[in-house]
């Protein structure tokens, strides 16, 4: 019996019942995927590094090269890479120190400007979150305030400088609200745009099942929003990064923005692109937080 | 009033934009009785998801009343649960919150915490969906999100089960299989339901009752075909079945040779 039914998979024995109809079966192979060995799974990674992390490098360094070589003949306005990091040398290797007054290391400057985004950036996220939800609901608040908005986003951030000055007749909560009015607009469009593109289908469950009014706001409405939200968050928090660098220039005291001000005066040209470099890799990394943050927030619905 | 379990009596529903009035529904009258499986066919544009969103409460008919165990339905509720064709799952919520959300509120008050987790588990289980209760709507594939929208209306204990050309989107073979867990379920709880469809095959295999719509504007219920197969209904013993054919045919001729579209015989 089980000669005969070779074909098959499963040797069919005597006390088995027999199908009446007549058994026409494949024979069936275990399908194994073969194990990848070790040595090229480690490949695949240092072919990702390579390819990730390699073409980068070698712009910066041809950056450098040619910069070094265009700035490096007597007379030059701008110095090279070499005379930068030796003349920034002390800015560069201790960004803690203290020595009273204005004159801070990198850390406390950068420290002081980012402690006032994160204040006028809160406001900002808070206010322009609720508007923006306000906006998305009711027809009659888009069509009161939208134009307004459209109008007023596109005021300089500097342009609101003078005037808060006026208001509130001190730096400190002047510089603050520079950076709120300048990154609400994008928090306020993104999320009423979000709140607007709401599927119908998520409303007819909310409908079908009968949520309240506030449980289809914070179970249906804000997860719903939150790529949206965070999309203008992200965007926000670049632009008052952007703003409290200007902002500082003008207001005076610690923080990066006045640091480099306060460079060109005494012309410590290298110390200024030091400072540059620094703003650059702050300003990516506020981006890739915000972003980090959305996407947990958004259990990776929100691009990041 | 008669004691007809649901009941549609002279809808009509005419959609307005500016100036001009589209009629799409016109005299509708219908009888469903508890425990039919009754499915809407009709080419697009003939109201059938506007009939169906009138018994589900999205829409107010113009004209005319649903009467479901002899009360006016005017709002949408979980007594008539959706199932929606593109499965409306809310993307942040796991397999297992999109039909907790239904099952805490629907039974908040009525079942404790455990026994609303049992039923939200039991449901996914009659569904075959419990071992992937914790993925995300993303991280399945189209039939099984269907399945998980399935469980989630069934969890509320509808009255009416409604569903809304509810394989549509899905490939022919994931199509049968929930098909056949439909007729599954339905057998083990006797709900009631309608369903909207396009296919033919479905229809019949599925239905105790083919509702056939006219042609828009001003559809109308054109003919109604009794399916009079025994069930359990296998698709491989019909295929070759007499009455299969016959009821299958009766769709086909009233779908292509009465009521083809006119103007979009493209």
């Amino acid at each position: 019996m089980a000669v005969a039914n070779k074909a098959t998979a499963v040797a069919v024995t005597a006390d088995m019942p027999v199908p009446d109809a007549p058994v026409r079966s494949a024979e069936i192979m275990p399908f194994r995927p073969p194990m990848r060995p070790m040595l090229e799974r480690v490949g695949e990674t240092a072919r990702h590094l390579v390819q990730v992390i390699l073409p980068p490098l070698i712009v910066l360094a041809i950056t450098l090269f040619v910069w070094q070589l265009l700035c490096s003949e007597p007379g030059a306005r701008l110095p090279p890479p070499s005379k930068v990091v030796a003349d920034a040398w002390d800015f560069i290797v201790d960004p803690f120190y203290d020595n009273g007054g204005i004159d801070k290391g990198a850390f406390w400057q950068i420290s002081k400007s980012l402690g006032r985004v994160a204040i006028g950036f809160s406001f900002a996220a808070v206010v322009g979150i609720a508007l923006g939800v306000l906006i998305g609901q009711s027809t009659w608040a888009m069509r009161g305030l939208d134009p307004i908005f459209q109008v007023l986003r596109t005021v300089p951030p500097l342009a609101w400088l003078p005037l808060s000055l006026a208001g509130f007749r001190d730096s400190h909560p002047s510089a603050l609200f520079v950076i709120f009015i300048t990154s609400i607009w994008p928090i306020i469009i993104n999320t009423s745009v979000g709140v607007r593109n709401i599927p119908q289908d998520y409303r007819n469950v909310a409908a079908v099942i009968r949520l309240s009014w506030w449980e289809v706001f914070y179970k249906i409405t804000l997860p719903a929003t939150v790529p949206y939200i965070f999309t203008g968050l992200r965007i926000g928090v670049g632009l008052s990064w952007l703003a409290i660098v200007a902002a500082e220039m003008l207001i005076g005291g610690v923080g990066i923005g006045f640091f480099i001000w306060d460079a060109w005066n005494s012309s410590r040209i290298s110390d200024i692109i030091v400072a540059l470099v620094y703003i650059g890799i702050v300003g990516f990394l506020l981006d890739k937080l915000i972003a980090t943050v959305g996407h947990f927030v958004s259990h990776g619905v929100a691009a990041q | 009033m008669d004691k007809s379990y649901l009941k549609f009596e002279q809808i009509g529903m005419s959609f307005r934009r500016g100036q001009m009035a589209t009629e799409v529904l016109r005299d509708v009258n219908l009888t469903i009785d508890q425990g039919e499986f009754v499915s809407l066919i009709g080419h697009s544009g003939c109201g059938k998801s506007t009939l169906l969103n009138i018994l589900g409460g999205l829409l107010t008919s113009t004209t005319g009343e649903v009467f479901l165990e002899g009360k006016v339905v005017d709002e949408p509720g979980p007594d008539r649960a959706i199932v929606f064709q593109n499965h409306s799952l809310l993307p942040w919520l796991t397999v297992y919150g999109n039909v907790a959300i239904a099952v805490d509120k629907v039974f908040g008050s009525s079942k404790t915490k455990a026994e609303r987790h049992d039923w939200v588990m039991h449901n996914l289980e009659l569904v075959q969906m419990a071992q992937a209760k914790d993925k995300r709507p993303h991280e399945v594939s189209g039939g099984m999100k269907q399945r998980v929208g399935i469980a989630r209306a069934l969890a509320m204990q509808p009255k009416v089960l409604l569903m809304d050309e509810p394989f549509g989107a899905l490939d022919a073979l994931t199509r049968a299989h929930l098909q056949d867990s439909v007729m599954e379920i339905h057998a083990r709880l006797g709900n009631t339901v309608m369903m909207i469809t396009h296919d033919v095959d479905e229809a019949v295999l599925l239905s105790d009752r083919v509702v056939m719509m006219t042609n828009g504007p001003s559809a109308t219920i054109g003919e109604i075909l009794k399916v009079p197969l025994a069930r359990p209904r296998r698709r491989l013993e019909l295929a070759t079945d007499a009455e299969y054919a016959r009821c299958r045919a009766a769709v086909l001729e009233f779908l292509y040779a009465r009521h083809r579209v006119p103007a979009r015989a493209a």
